[in-house]
């Protein structure tokens, strides 16, 4: 594995959850309510798919586990340090958040500046800087398009930058909003891939249950913002009135995903 | 989101006789008496009272009430600042002396700004009360049929079509950078504010091309709809005449204030 994984963080301490979110109630300032208390705790090193139709509070969750989004009631505690006004920068070199849409994602003028950002606004030193930045561009295999702008490149090498800015933060924990949408076979193949190898706590905001399948042992089902299920994938999965009862289908009996 | 909308979204959803009037006689009467209003003469005082007095009524009239017209003219207000040095650059009698610096402020010259400052406050409530009562596609629509070319209101409804798709991207971009933007236990995070500066220069740069691309897709997908350089829109109501004659009326009132106390 690349250095890009290695957290400058020290270890946390042992039985310190990496992430604890504690009866967190969202509602947006429009008045919508989205997570209605919800509780979820996940272990440093696990693999987490959120599943769940459109609305369900998937997305929204996400933006919450960084201080994007602040919930109104609840605690969301990463690695033992608790999301306040006084945490969340600190907050945010733990989380490492990657949008659904890689547009939102990236903001600078070139591939690399854009993944040198992170680490940049960090204050590390500047050769420490290039090297994650290498490392991480390395990682997703974009090192070649280093110099282009980023609205120059196709949907899937955007994917992959944007994966890369966040790789390049060293987060212990990765939360992921649709990482494998519109990708082509390949690509969604060659994602699959990348997020196995990395030995980070990772989220994923998923739609594809094929993905799940594959990567993620564990599924919490989200629907109106309340943790519907919380069980082993191959359980949720195979449990077809479920998923058909919160707008997700079963996988087709070759497992192909119908993404 | 909201904030932004705040900003642009100026028509005021209210049930009102001028809400209810024809933009075809709104905007040549507001255009008019805007007119009207900035050829005031310097220390006029009584004209301006007497050319306020129209915009006051207005913002009873179409249930707004005159807070809320108020507070939409704050947001013309810093360009004023434009008029300050005047202040100074006016000679005249010296009523004060900007010290350490050496600055003599004068009479003619305060007189000069607080005329400006009038002229404009009026215009922009004016103006203000205009987009409240009247939609953006009504005025457009106005202009039209007063023969503004085509090409002119085309850019003004495209820039407020997109104004919110592009504040809503620039939000987006703010937000990504947010997301990226911690600190580390024992490093000075932000760099310098030199730095910090640069990355937001790139990000209008970014800004600008993004915008410049989604002009060339959304022009594509007018092309491909049968645009060809003409805004069109569905036919207008009949036009009152009573409404002209009231805007008519608006307008001669401005004329006449000018004319009147020039006369006395």
């Amino acid at each position: 594995m690349t250095a890009t994984t290695t957290s400058v963080h020290p270890a946390p301490p042992e039985g310190v959850a990496a992430l604890e979110v504690d009866a967190l109630r969202f509602d947006y300032p429009d008045g919508t309510p989205s997570l209605q208390g919800l509780s979820l705790r996940v272990e440093p090193g696990e693999k987490v798919a959120l599943i769940g139709p459109n609305g369900a509070g998937k997305s929204t969750l996400l933006l919450n586990l960084n201080g994007i989004l602040r919930g109104q009631s609840g605690a969301v505690r990463v690695f033992g340090e608790t999301l306040s006004d006084a945490t969340v920068r600190s907050i945010r070199g733990r989380v490492g958040l990657l949008f659904s849409n890689p547009d939102d994602q990236l903001f600078s003028p070139t591939v690399y500046e854009d993944v040198a950002y992170g680490p940049l606004h960090m204050g590390l030193p500047l050769d420490e800087v290039r090297e994650r930045t290498q490392d991480a561009l390395a990682a997703v295999g974009m090192e070649a398009f280093a110099d282009r702008p980023p609205h120059r490149l196709s949907l899937g090498q955007k994917k992959r930058v944007a994966i890369a800015t966040v790789l390049s933060m060293g987060t212990p924990l990765l939360a992921l909003d649709e990482p494998s949408a519109n990708l082509d076979p390949l690509a969604r193949r060659e994602l699959i891939a990348l997020l196995d190898r990395l030995p980070l706590t990772i989220l994923v905001a998923t739609h594809d249950l094929a993905m799940v399948a594959d990567l993620l042992p564990r599924s919490v089902l989200l629907d109106g913002g309340e943790v519907v299920a919380d069980r082993p994938s191959a359980e949720v999965l195979n449990d077809g009135p479920l998923l058909a009862a919160h707008g997700l289908e079963p996988l087709s009996a070759h497992g192909h995903p119908h993404a | 989101m909201a904030a932004l909308t705040a900003i642009v979204e100026r028509y005021a959803e209210r049930d009102s006789v001028l809400h209810r009037a024809d933009a075809r006689a709104k905007v040549p009467a507001a255009v008019l008496y805007i007119f009207a209003v900035t050829s005031t003469r310097e220390g006029d005082w009584l004209s301006l009272a007497l050319l306020v007095l129209p915009v006051i009524l207005g913002a009873f009239v179409s249930r707004l009430g005159p807070w809320f017209v108020l507070r939409r003219t704050f947001l013309a207000l810093p360009f004023v600042l434009a008029a300050v040095p005047l202040l100074f650059t006016r000679e005249g009698e010296t009523i004060f002396t900007v010290p350490l610096l050496g600055w003599t402020a004068s009479r003619e010259g305060a007189e000069a700004v607080a005329t400006i400052l009038a002229r404009s406050w009026i215009a922009v409530g004016v103006a203000a009360l205009l987009v409240s009562t009247t939609s953006i596609v009504e005025i457009l629509r106005a202009l039209r049929w007063f023969r503004v070319p085509g090409l002119l209101v085309a850019t003004v409804f495209f820039a407020y079509r997109y104004f919110y798709v592009i504040g809503e991207e620039a939000q987006r971009m703010l937000r990504a950078r947010d997301a990226r933007s911690a600190t580390l236990p024992g490093y000075r995070a932000g760099r310098s504010i030199r730095w910090r500066a640069s990355v937001a220069g790139h990000m209008v740069g970014s800004l600008f091309v993004r915008s410049l691309e989604r002009s060339e897709r959304v022009y594509a997908a007018m092309q491909a709809r049968g645009y060809q350089g003409e805004h069109r829109f569905l036919d207008t109501l009949a036009f009152p005449p009573v409404q002209g004659v009231v805007a008519a009326l608006v307008v001669l009132y401005g004329v006449a204030v000018q004319l009147l106390v020039r006369a006395a």
